[in-house]
């Protein structure tokens, strides 16, 4: 688990799932029960069988989703599932590291050009002094370039698990219909 | 368990309460609202009742009985590009005092008194305090349940409907230019096809994009990013827009304006939407994006790719530079931070540069339009003040590049291109001085008469 804190965004989920299926430390959820979400503090009720969103998180900006384990959850169901809590996971990790590097980059750029200029990072009033848009241009087009690669590969990952956990829907949903075609069948037979 | 017992009371009177909103006929609840009765479960009671324009929600939570009134904002968006939402919803809380019912109370008052008495007999301590769920508001866990009532609002932000119906104008454009005598029902099915076309790249781009939308203030509202629909029905609605909206276009109208449908749906979705993360010339890409649909409603009255189709396609290439140049301008800590690349980030002044380029070109442009008999001489004549405003605009922006200037040529050219268009059409050159022209007398004369009659 430490191995994965240290890796770089983009190739999380690659190594995350070698490290998974070599150590075996899946995390195992009993059926019919919720994913652990202490961390999330909500817990959905328990009639609830459906998935819940969550607001976005501070950090990363995107919406944590607790997932439902039915009770009767098939393989392929269990697959989906997986997939999207790693993707989930893996998002997550990539976009809250990012997002605390640009503020704090940010910041440091603030500083440094204040200092440049002479000023204190707060005025007289105390209010914190901040540069004009123009001024942050510098900024912006430098943690741009700075950080292209990695956007690069956290693309190609993003793409690869967007149409994997889109395909798995799909096989879901299908067999979901096919499975309640037959149980009709059965019954309008009866 | 004591939750089940308590069940009936609030359901009971909630049918009581139902039964006497009835009689007394207050005729602005609709049957959503009786179905929300009676569907409420026993630990939290929401209701929804539409007062014109505005929705007011009565919420319980903690004990507390609040009346949130939330005016809706979707009418106040921007039609262009979704703007960032500058003025923020407003909230009103409102707490509701205790009315004596003795008195004639107005409905809203009553619905709270109801609620009072029903919440008072049906108290619990524990779980309304943990599970809070309110129909709207963004700091709160929702269930992903897809309810058929919010299907058509989603579904209409999903394809971008306001954007849509934008590109939908442009091709009507395209197709009331084209010198040939107006088809009505070639008109509806391009514009049909257009749109749905359009709704189907819309969809696909956004189903793309959902990382990156949650991570920039202008797109994080939108419904793959709240979660409010999976991905797998954004791509079938996709699909099931996109190719009834080709098939409409290449069977009722013609193939070449379906191949062009096609080709536009393939470029904005695999060449602009990826490129944007890649490359600054993703913005040329989006600009052809943006310039076909006129072409194509040309095609779709002519059949062919003539130089009239090729000008206005023109036109509007050279229009969405000023347009997006100056609204990038505003979002460069966005886009940096969200890894897009685009020309105000990485080439301030290029982006300066070529807004202004385009803005001159359109002057050109319009002087082109006579000359291709599209148009009369009058049409660039008329034009040019507000040519000339926007490529003052543009200047200022090259010259000043700050947020204000990008601003103002932002907005002149929300009005510029609509404007510039309904002058086009009424300079339009009418076909029949062109039959006259060319043909010979006698029998030229006869068939003009014909065509004159209407």
């Amino acid at each position: 688990m430490a191995a994965a804190r240290v890796l770089r965004g983009g190739r999380c989920c690659r190594r995350r799932r070698l490290l998974s299926s070599s150590a075996g430390g899946r995390p195992t959820v009993e059926r019919g029960e919720r994913q652990e979400s202490a961390g999330l503090g909500f817990s959905p009720p328990a009639h609830s069988r459906n998935d819940w969103i969550g607001p976005p998180d501070k950090h990363s900006n995107l919406r944590p989703v607790i997932f439902y384990v039915p009770p009767e959850e098939s393989p392929l169901e269990r697959r989906l599932r997986e997939a999207r809590q790693e993707a989930q996971a893996c998002d997550q990790r990539f976009w809250a590291r990012h997002n605390r590097a640009f503020c704090q980059e940010k910041e440091e750029f603030i500083y440094s050009r204040l200092k440049a200029k002479g000023l204190e990072m707060r005025d007289e009033t105390g209010k914190k002094a901040t540069l004009n848009a123009e001024e942050m241009a510098d900024f912006y087009k430098d943690f741009l370039s700075k950080n292209f690669r990695k956007h690069m590969q956290y693309n190609r990952d993003w793409y690869k698990r967007n149409f994997t956990i889109t395909f798995l829907m799909a096989q879901v949903a299908l067999a979901r219909a096919l499975r309640w075609l037959r149980w009709k069948k059965k019954n309008v037979g009866n | 368990m004591s939750a089940a017992r308590r069940c009936s009371p609030p359901r009971a009177l909630a049918g009581l309460f139902v039964w006497r909103l009835k009689n007394t006929g207050i005729r602005q609840i609709p049957c959503q609202f009786v179905q929300l009765c009676h569907v409420a479960n026993d630990r939290l009671i929401t209701f929804q009742y539409f007062n014109f324009l505005k929705r007011m929600y009565v919420t319980q939570c903690n004990k507390d009985l609040s009346q949130r009134a939330k005016p809706k904002s979707d009418s106040v968006a921007s039609p262009f590009r979704e703007l960032q939402q500058l003025d923020q919803e407003k909230k009103v809380i409102h707490k509701i005092r205790p009315i004596s019912p003795v008195h004639q109370p107005l409905p809203e008052a009553s619905i709270s008194n109801e609620l009072r008495e029903m919440k008072s007999a049906a108290e619990t301590e524990d779980s309304v305090a943990a599970v809070r769920v309110e129909a709207k508001g963004d700091r709160q866990w929702k269930e992903m349940k897809l309810r058929l009532d919010d299907l058509p609002g989603i579904l209409a932000r999903l394809s971008k409907i306001k954007l849509t119906a934008l590109v939908v104008s442009t091709a009507s454009a395209g197709f009331a230019m084209a010198p040939v005598p107006f088809d009505l029902t070639c008109f509806v099915l391009a514009s049909l096809g257009t749109g749905l076309a359009s709704c189907a790249a819309n969809s696909i781009n956004q189903f793309f994009e959902v990382p990156f939308d949650s991570n920039m203030n202008r797109t994080k509202n939108r419904p793959l990013v709240r979660g409010q629909i999976s991905p797998l029905l954004a791509v079938c609605f996709a699909a099931s827009c996109g190719v009834p909206g080709i098939a409409l276009l290449t069977l009722g109208v013609n193939p070449l304006t379906g191949a062009l449908g096609a080709f536009n749906i393939f470029l904005y979705t695999c060449c602009y939407t990826p490129m944007k993360r890649m490359s600054i010339a993703n913005t040329w890409v989006g600009a052809v994006v943006g310039a076909i649909p006129p072409v194509m409603g040309w095609t779709a009255a002519t059949g062919s790719l003539d130089a009239g189709a090729l000008l206005l396609g023109g036109i509007l290439y050279s229009w969405q530079f000023p347009h997006f140049n100056a609204l990038s301008w505003g979002l460069r800590e966005d886009y940096s931070r969200g890894g897009y690349c685009m020309m105000s980030v990485t080439h301030p002044g290029l982006c300066r540069r070529v807004a202004l380029r385009h803005c001159l070109a359109l002057i050109g442009l319009s002087a082109v339009a006579p000359v291709l008999d599209i148009t009369t001489w009058t049409f660039p004549i008329i034009s040019l003040p507000i040519n000339l405003y926007i490529s003052y605009l543009g200047f200022r922006f090259y010259r000043d590049a700050d947020r204000r200037s990008s601003r103002k040529l932002f907005f002149c050219s929300l009005w510029h291109l609509p404007m510039l268009l309904l002058v086009m059409f009424t300079c339009k050159k009418s076909f029949l001085e062109k039959e006259d022209k060319g043909d010979l007398l006698g029998e030229s004369h006869g068939r003009a008469m014909e065509i004159r009659l209407p």
